[in-house]
């Protein structure tokens, strides 16, 4: 053998063995999501917060964070690629967001006030080039009073909204940006035989979706339809804190609860949200782990006040709502549900210490059903419309019949109406003074309570009314306008977060809702998966995370 | 020959349109918003509307069904409400998954079926026959999705000797001819081989019954044909039929199974299917259905071909 071929072969196997040690090194995480395909990926995410959860924050940043660092206190709202905003004292519709210099999108190209204007424009917009339709119900909907941006200086932007609105900050985390420039080379490339600019944008876009551009923690490597999303860090992610240090993450759509559980068990995937939960044991005897807290996801009945309803008497509302046995469900749940005491819990900064306080006091709640006229003898009937299934739904049926149950001893007798869950879906918007509602005074459709509009205003406001939004039950009036009209006009953050906790205290007073329990977000991770902190949160941060 | 393939193309022009139709008014009767992936239920009444138009929901069902029908003609199916990809790609990749997994459950369903069938056919009422028979029933009475659970409890949770989900370690589109790969095809494709060997393993039973009474294996045994050599001719007549029926459960299998897709999360037509339900995503659900159901009149005009060519009675019929 010459020298030169002992080198080369040397220098292989060197190269060879290096190479391997690298790969043995890669900390790879897998994860088993409860979606059936791998939600959208250009910016966007669809899917509800599963979406943002595992394609939009990993990938995306947005101008205003939430915190996901703490476990053992609320989420709150941070800066993002926004490091301080406020509103004009001028004229409460315009803010100014100043962003954070010298953050730059996995293509290299700059964040900066043009990017967030075009952003905007891509769901608000008709007449922009990049305007895209398909992103525009899971955007519009989540900052309903935004209009437009335009640019003050390169690291300045000014937003507009249609109405004072102090939520808009929090509307914004749902806001993902997405990298102009990334989008034009999509655009450039589209074949010059698609003529009609609307087919090229779409073209661009379906191209960006396969290998987008954010300025996130992680960047897409691979985008496989409804079988797997590969992402890879991006060491140069401009929040230390946050820099990953997990070089690839897989998520694999396993809609299926036992399928995903198997996966687990077999050892194709460390992580899975939403483990089938007669498995739990099983999974903790093999030696992984559950993480679980309180989210912002309640579980409700939400009742009627329109003509003739049992619900209208306040005594009634009280009653069931101190009639059911919390501790005793979540037992039967394996311990998978948290114990409300509203929308919101004690130490919210929206809590405001309501002076009815939501627990289990049968004898209190018998008393005030006599107080209203009924007994054993003489049980009041209601009707509840729920689903056998549903997208955060947790368990439907036994959970409602538990509710049954409960509400028999307090002289309730319930009848429910099971319906399939995207009619029922449909149905909420309707009102229970539509014929779909088929005769029900309660609906059962849980709901996600992350920011004051989704949680407290649309329920409560006479200006969301059916079919304008999801006040079923038609509860309102101007004690409650006021009080959200105060809420949406305090623009410290301090004022507008007590004017939310007079509001939700007294929705806990009313009880326009009997709340039955908040998901715990339950998921089920491999243990060499360490720095998990599972935040009160819809989402989770994968960043923070390591690898054994 | 030529007058005949015509004819029978010909007929199928309203099959299809019929298919079309019945496809199309189908998954607008079910109750559901077509829009529920892209638009929240919170989502303002003003950003329905305007959804509603840009999506051409606002349309009369005729106008949606004529302008579906065009451009499905020119082979375009429109693009997933949910995903914004081709719904022509996305179900010909899963297509192409389905018929990976349907033709390995094919020939295991046949290989053991076969085997079931001419055993127990062969040694009617002995032991064998009982335990080959109850074989065949237990096939076409298990439920094949709970069986499904069974094995990914007993051979992946438990054992760790099979993938439990997934059509390979990097998907689908990576897919090669090695065990790494084949490994994710055998739970699901044993799973969904338990109907077809049951049924074929039935009809086999019944066939070589009735063929071993018949006059011309008594000749055949008094021309001094023992054991196998009769075996032979056995085999030999209950072929057709048995393939017949093989054919129709390969069609049928290639329709995909939404409960085996779905418990094996593989990425075929019924998966498909299932998250285009439960999306309520139209153009996905409509322009897979099409496809299937064209798959399936297509098939059936290759086999009425493919019997004229074997038997000119039929075209004559």
């Amino acid at each position: 053998m010459t020298t030169s071929l002992k080198a080369l072969t040397l220098a292989l196997a060197l190269g060879t063995g290096l190479a391997t040690a690298a790969l043995a090194q890669e900390k790879t995480l897998r994860i088993g999501m409860t979606a059936a395909d791998i939600p959208r990926t250009l910016g966007q995410p669809d899917q509800g917060f599963e979406g943002n959860r595992f394609t939009g924050i990993p990938i995306y940043d947005a101008l205003t964070h939430w915190d996901l660092s703490k476990a053992d206190a609320p989420s709150i709202l941070i800066p993002g690629l926004a490091t301080e905003w406020k509103v004009n004292d001028a004229d409460k519709t315009k803010w100014t967001f100043r962003l954070r210099p010298g953050v730059k999108f996995h293509d290299g190209s700059p964040v900066d006030a043009d990017a967030v204007v075009w952003n905007v424009q891509k769901v608000l917009d008709k007449q922009a080039p990049h305007f895209d339709a398909s992103q525009v119900g899971v955007t519009a909907s989540r900052m309903p009073t935004l209009r437009s941006a335009s640019k003050i200086d390169d690291m300045t932007v000014e937003l507009v909204t249609s109405e004072p609105d102090s939520f808009l900050p929090i509307n914004l985390t749902n806001l993902f940006m997405a990298s102009p420039k990334h989008w034009e080379a999509k655009l450039a490339a589209v074949p010059a035989s698609v003529t009609d600019p609307a087919e090229r944008a779409k073209q661009a876009w379906t191209a960006f979706a396969s290998d987008p551009s954010g300025s996130g923690p992680f960047r897409v490597t691979r985008f496989v339809p409804r079988e797997r999303l590969e992402l890879a860090k991006n060491p140069a992610y401009w929040d230390e804190a946050r820099r990953p240090k997990i070089d690839r993450v897989v998520m694999l759509p396993l809609p299926e609860a036992n399928a995903r559980t198997a996966a687990l068990l077999g050892g194709q995937v460390d992580w899975i949200e939403a483990p089938a939960p007669d498995a739990v044991a099983q999974i903790k005897s093999r030696g992984f782990v559950m993480y679980q807290n309180a989210q912002p996801h309640v579980w409700p009945w939400q009742l009627s006040f329109t003509e003739g309803s049992p619900w209208l008497d306040k005594r009634v509302r009280q009653a069931a709502n101190l009639c059911i046995n919390r501790t005793e469900m979540k037992e039967l749940l394996g311990g998978l549900m948290a114990e409300p005491k509203g929308t919101v819990g004690p130490g919210h900064p929206w809590w405001g210490n309501p002076g009815f306080d939501i627990k289990y006091d049968p004898t209190g709640a018998k008393k005030l059903m006599q107080e209203a006229g009924y007994s054993a003898a003489k049980p009041l009937k209601v009707k509840v419309q729920t689903s056998a299934s549903g997208s955060g739904q947790m368990q439907p049926i036994p959970m409602n019949e538990y509710a049954q149950q409960a509400l028999k001893d307090c002289f309730f007798d319930v009848e429910l109406d099971v319906i399939e869950w995207n009619t029922l879906f449909t149905n909420w918007r309707q009102g229970a003074k539509d014929p779909s509602a088929r005769g029900a005074n309660a609906i059962n459709v849980s709901f996600a309570a992350m920011d004051p509009f989704f949680a407290m205003v649309r329920f409560t406001s006479t200006k969301t009314f059916p079919p304008v939004s999801n006040n079923w039950g038609y509860f309102g009036n101007a004690e409650f306008d006021e009080l959200i009209a105060s809420a949406r006009t305090s623009f410290e953050d301090k004022a507008r977060d007590e004017a939310l906790a007079k509001l939700h205290a007294r929705i806990v007073e009313e009880a326009p809702f009997v709340w039955i329990a908040h998901d715990v977000g339950p998921r089920a991770m491999s243990p060499k998966v360490k720095g998990v902190v599972q935040p009160r949160s819809w989402f989770i941060d994968i960043a923070t995370m390591s690898m054994e | 020959m030529l007058a005949y393939l015509a004819r029978r193309v010909l007929y199928t022009l309203p099959i299809l349109l019929g298919v079309s139709l019945v496809c199309f008014a189908l998954v607008h009767i079910a109750p559901g918003d077509p829009l529920s992936s892209v638009l929240p239920p919170d989502a303002s009444a003003d950003l329905q509307r305007q959804l509603r138009t840009l999506y051409g929901f606002d349309r009369s069902y005729p106008e949606q069904f004529a302008i579906w029908i065009g451009r499905a003609l020119q082979g375009d199916l429109g693009a997933s409400i949910a995903s914004g990809r081709p719904v022509a790609t996305e179900v010909m990749r899963a297509v192409v998954n389905t018929l990976r997994l349907a033709v390995l459950a094919t020939a295991i369903g046949f290989f053991l079926g076969g085997l079931f069938g001419f055993v127990a056919g062969y040694f009617r009422n002995s032991v064998v026959d009982k335990l080959a028979s109850m074989l065949a029933v237990l096939g076409v009475s298990v439920p094949h999705y709970w069986l499904g659970m069974v094995l990914v409890i007993v051979f992946s949770s438990q054992l760790g000797w099979l993938p439990a989900t997934g059509a390979g370690p990097g998907g689908s589109s990576d897919w090669a001819w090695d065990w790494a790969h084949v490994q994710h095809m055998v739970l699901p494709a044993v799973t969904m081989s338990v109907i077809p060997m049951g049924i074929v393993a039935r009809t086999v039973r019944a066939l070589v019954a009735d063929i071993l009474s018949q006059d011309f294996i008594t000749g055949l045994k008094a021309k001094g044909l023992t054991g196998f050599g009769v075996f032979r001719h056995v085999v030999k007549n209950a072929a057709p039929t048995a393939l017949a029926v093989m054919g129709l459960q390969l069609g049928y299998l290639l329709g995909g199974s939404i409960l085996i897709e779905t418990v094996f999360s593989w990425p075929g037509t019924g998966f498909l299917l299932n998250s285009a339900i439960f999306q309520r995503d139209l153009p996905l659900l409509q322009g897979t259905i099409l496809v299937l159901a064209l798959f399936f009149v297509v098939l059936n005009v290759v086999v009425d071909v493919i019997q004229s060519l074997l038997d000119p009675r039929v075209q004559r019929s």
